[in-house]
Order: structure tokens, then sequence, then C-alpha cells
């Protein structure tokens, strides 16, 4: 049976791989309206932290081979 | 349901997720908003005692119990009427507590998507009953795990974005008392009298009402969130779990009463009652939690945020339309009214259930408007429903002299009596004087003294008729009262593995943080 902890791996590298590149593009493309704290890039350093989470859980328990 | 397969861990955070809805993080975010760090109490008094009164003392119980639901508990400790007005009084309870979390999901969209909210509520309906039909317990489980995760992910990022804009704890506490009181910011430095706190509230309210009656009825006999334990692979597993579940539940306010603190802070508007808000269209204390979300994430963060928003309404809202369903079909309709029916008959009257479930839910949806808070709706709830039970079930487990007839009185004046003061005070105001000892009382002071009195009803009268009502035998209580059942023993483990040991610890810190936040 598959591990329960490897699908909240691959959701936390899912999302922190996607809110990494939202952040990385809005550094290039600054918004109009910037949400309040803008100058600390948040989903650069908070995506890349989950997607590092995500991949240690997705690695540690991935499905063995019968 | 789920076979005993779950570890602790996993049992534990699926028991402290299956509380992690809309009634968690934008109720409770929307209370710290109303009432300032007081709502912490129900995180902390209000909820760890009793978790782990539920690991150490009643699961090794429920776990080798007869019975793994309140209602079939009710039917053989005190026969059928008792557990009639105990389906009858969850049933309400289920299908109510599914409209708060409708409701909510419904005012995310409307605040970050815009939509109109009558739309949002239908389409929040719709798309429940879509879950309910595909998935079962198990799956709920795996879910609520799952979405654990996602919330963490989601929301911890408004109180480190939010402490940083404040200026750290000391500014923020600054700040509040600048824009509020001072009294926003202490857990139980104001609660001497009934005017030295935001919710007009005295310490025996909190300490007798909320950690007493509605926090050991929820926590032990709310079978929404007991059976998440009862699918644990073995006894210490069992009592883990809640053990696991309370070191977290210390965590949470720091997702969820800190963003509403925050917002008392730094938003820019002041936030009114959710009746006030349905008239003025200005933002209610309900809307505090997305507003923080969308004030620091942007489009990425957001998405997240709000995806885990939805995961929490959405298995808030399946788990209580599937217990409505279940009671409804297995513990009044075959019962009470149709008792001959084919199994393909029952199990066709629990999907039409389920459709009607989630039509009653919308209808209740629209009555959280008449409330000032989320908070304030769901603890009238636990007043009504869970602080007559709580003292019924723990009479009938606990007292082996306690008699059918003495439930079923107990438990039905006990639900009416509160039923009854909130209704007298509805009426008459001026009645608050008497049903909160104090005129100044807010809605949660209110709730937690009607659970204390109709708890005291409820006990009172049970006790009463089961004195003068003829007892069952010792042997007829087995499995069903504590003295009269072999409880077992989780065998000889390391210190480290002990519950015991982890709950110690758990106790430490939690005196340590209360001393803290004095």
């Amino acid at each position: 049976m598959i591990s329960i902890w490897f699908f909240i791996g691959i959701a936390l590298l899912v999302d922190g791989v996607l809110i990494f590149s939202a952040g990385m593009y809005e550094l290039w493309h600054p918004p109009v309206h910037p949400v309040v704290l803008f100058s600390l890039h948040a989903p650069i350093w908070w995506g890349g932290l989950l997607a590092v989470i995500g991949a240690i859980y997705c690695l540690k328990f991935k499905p063995k081979g019968s | 349901m789920a076979g005993r397969d779950m570890t602790a861990w996993v049992a534990g955070l699926s028991f402290l997720s299956a509380n992690l809805g809309a009634l968690e993080l934008m109720g409770w975010a929307g209370s710290a908003y109303q009432y300032g760090i007081l709502a912490t109490h129900w995180y902390w008094i209000g909820a760890i005692p009793a978790m782990l009164f539920l690991a150490l003392v009643m699961m090794p119980f429920y776990y080798i119990s007869k019975t793994h639901s309140v209602p079939g508990y009710l039917k053989l400790r005190f026969g059928e009427p008792a557990r009639a007005v105990s389906a009858v009084s969850f049933g309400f309870m289920t299908v109510l507590m599914s409209g708060v979390n409708m409701f909510a999901m419904a005012k995310v969209l409307q605040i970050v998507l815009g939509w109109d909210i009558n739309v949002s509520i239908w389409l929040s309906a719709g798309t429940v009953a879509v879950y309910v039909a595909l998935g079962g317990l198990r799956s709920a489980i795996f879910n609520e795990v799952l979405q654990f995760f996602l919330i963490w992910a989601g929301v911890l990022l408004i109180p480190i974005l939010g402490l940083h804009e404040a200026g750290g704890w000391s500014n923020l506490k600054i700040q509040i008392a600048h824009r509020t009181s001072e009294q926003y910011v202490h857990l139980w430095s104001g609660l001497g009298s009934f005017t030295g706190n935001p919710m007009g509230i005295h310490w025996t309210g909190i300490v007798f009402g909320l950690a007493a009656v509605i926090s050991m009825g929820y926590w032990t006999t709310d079978f929404l969130v007991v059976q998440r334990i009862l699918a644990a692979k073995d006894i210490r597993s069992a009592e883990m779990a809640p053990i696991i579940g309370a070191g977290f539940k210390m965590m949470v306010p720091f997702i969820v009463i800190l963003p509403g603190l925050l917002g008392l802070a730094v938003l820019p508007m002041k936030l009114v009652p959710e009746s006030v808000a349905t008239v003025t269209g200005a933002h209610s204390y309900n809307d505090v939690l997305p507003l923080m979300l969308a004030r620091y994430c942007g489009p990425g963060l957001l998405g997240l945020g709000i995806t885990a928003l939805i995961a929490g309404f959405m298995s808030g809202m399946a788990g209580n339309v599937t217990a409505f369903t279940t009671v409804w079909t297995y513990d009044i309709y075959r019962p009470l009214i149709n008792s001959k029916g084919t199994d393909h008959h029952y199990v066709n009257m629990g999907r039409w259930t389920t459709v009607i479930g989630v039509l009653i839910s919308v209808g209740t949806a629209y009555l959280v408007m008449q409330f000032a808070s989320i908070m304030d709706y769901v603890q009238a709830l636990f007043s009504f429903f869970i602080a007559p039970l709580f003292g019924t079930v723990v009479l009938g487990m606990l007292w082996k002299r306690a008699t059918g007839p003495g439930g079923f009185w107990g438990l039905l004046l006990g639900t009416a009596s509160s039923i009854s003061m909130w209704a007298w005070v509805k009426v008459d105001p001026s009645a608050l004087r008497y049903v909160a000892m104090s005129p100044h009382a807010k809605a949660l002071a209110q709730d937690m003294y009607q659970a204390l009195w109709s708890f005291l009803v409820c006990v009172i009268v049970t006790v009463v008729v089961s004195l003068v009502t003829k007892p069952k035998t010792d042997s007829e209580l087995n499995g069903l009262v504590y003295g009269l059942t072999a409880v077992p023993s989780i065998g000889n483990v390391p210190i480290y593995q002990k519950p015991h040991f982890w709950a110690g610890v758990v106790v430490v810190i939690f005196f340590a943080l209360n001393v803290y936040f004095w």
C-alpha cells in the first residue's frame, strides 16, 4: 500500500513549486497593486521551503517495488 | 467504517483535523477579533485537559466497549427512549453544524472571488453532495490528514508576516491595547470580574462551563472525532493518538487566534457583527482570516490558502452530512418508523437523506447570518446538545446505579432547559443577568453558563429519577460501566513509549503557555 505521507509529500512539492514559480514571476514582473510586505518575496522562500519538505517526504516514503 | 489499522500519528492528526474545519479557522479568527486572546481558552483549557482525559481514562474503555457510537451506547445502557432523544438531538446538531461550514465556505468565495453569497452557498451545497457521494470514512480520514498539512502550509504565513508587520509580539500587544483595550491580550487576568474582559465572562464560566462541561463533552462523546481514534491499530496507539492531537492543538492558536489579533492591530477598517454586516455591507468578524490572507498573499500563496480553507469546509460539511445520514437512517428511521425494510431500501433512504441533509444545511447556512459571529452560533449549539449529553453519558459510564428512566429524563430535560434559557434571553434580553450571571455577558459567555446549568439539570434529574427506579444488574452492565469492565493495559513498554509520559509533557507545556499569556 502506498503511504499517505508520500501523497502529502507530492502535495507539498507540487504546491511549493507552483508558489515558488509564481514568486519568481512576480520578481521580474511586479504586480500593479502589490500585497503588503511584497518586498519580503514570501512566495519565493515559502514555496521553496514547502518544495524541499515535500521532496524529502516523497523520497523517504516513496513506494517500494514488490 | 474504517478498519483498525491506523498508526497513532495518522489517527491523532485525523482526530485533530476532524475538528479543523470552518469552525476552527474562520470562526476562531473572527472570535479572536471579537473577544481578543480569550478565544485561546477554547484551544488550551477548553481542549487539552479533555483530550488527555479521553486518552488516559476513556479511550481504553471505548476501545473494548460494546459499542462505537453514542446513540448505540445509550441504547445498551439506558434503553430505547434515551437513545431516541440523543439521535434526534444529534441529527439536529449535524445539519446545523453542516450549515455553518457551508456558510463559511460561501463567505470565502464571496470575499476572494467577489461572488454573490447566495450563489456561493448553493455552489458549496452541490460540491459537498458530490464529495459525500464519492467517499466513505476511510477516505475522509486520509483526506483530513492531507488537508491538515495543506492548512498549515497555506495559513502559517499569515502570523509570520503579520508579526513582522506589527513589529513582534510586544509591539502587537501595544497596538491592540491602543486600538481596543489592554484586556484583549490577557488570558486570565481580566477574568476576576464580569466587566474586566471583552467577553463579559467570569473565570467560573471558563473553568466550569467550558473546560468541565462543553470541552469534556465535545472531546469525549462527539463520535465525529472519537471514531477517528477507534480506527487506531492497537490500544497504545489509541491512547497516544489524542495526546499527539493535544500537542498539535496547543499550537493551532498560532494560525487561528493570532491572525484575528493581528487583524485588530493592522486592518484599516473596523469589522462588525455578521448580523450588522448583512444590513450595512461592511466586513464582519467572520471575514478577518480571508482578509488577512488577501493582505499578505499574492496569487500563488492565496491559491494555497483558499484551497486549504475550502478543504477544511468540505471535510466539515461532509463529516456532518454523513453523520446526519447515518443517524437518520439507522438511529431514527429504522428503529422508530420502518423496521421491516430491506437493505436496499435503507441504502436508498441513506442516499436521499444525504440530498435532504444538504438542502436543510442550506437553510441553516442562512440562520448563521442572524448571529454576531460563527462561534457565537456554534457554541450555542454545543450548549444545547453536547452539555446535557455529556451529563448522561458520564453518569452512565461511571455510576452503575443510573437507570434507563433516569438517563431519558435527564437528557430530555437537560436539553430542553438549555434551549429554554437561550429562548428566554432571546425574548427578554434582561434575563441575561440570571442565565449568564451578568447583564454584561456577551453571547459566548452566555453559551458557557447555559451549558453548565443544562449539565447540572441533566445530572440532578438523572440522579433523582435513578434513585427511585430499578437499576440493572452488574452482569447486564459489563462492558458498559467503567468499574464493571476489565480495561486493557498497554503492557510493558519503555517510558518514552508510555502515553502517561507524553501526557505529562503536554501538561507542562500547557501550564507554561497559560502562565506566559496570563
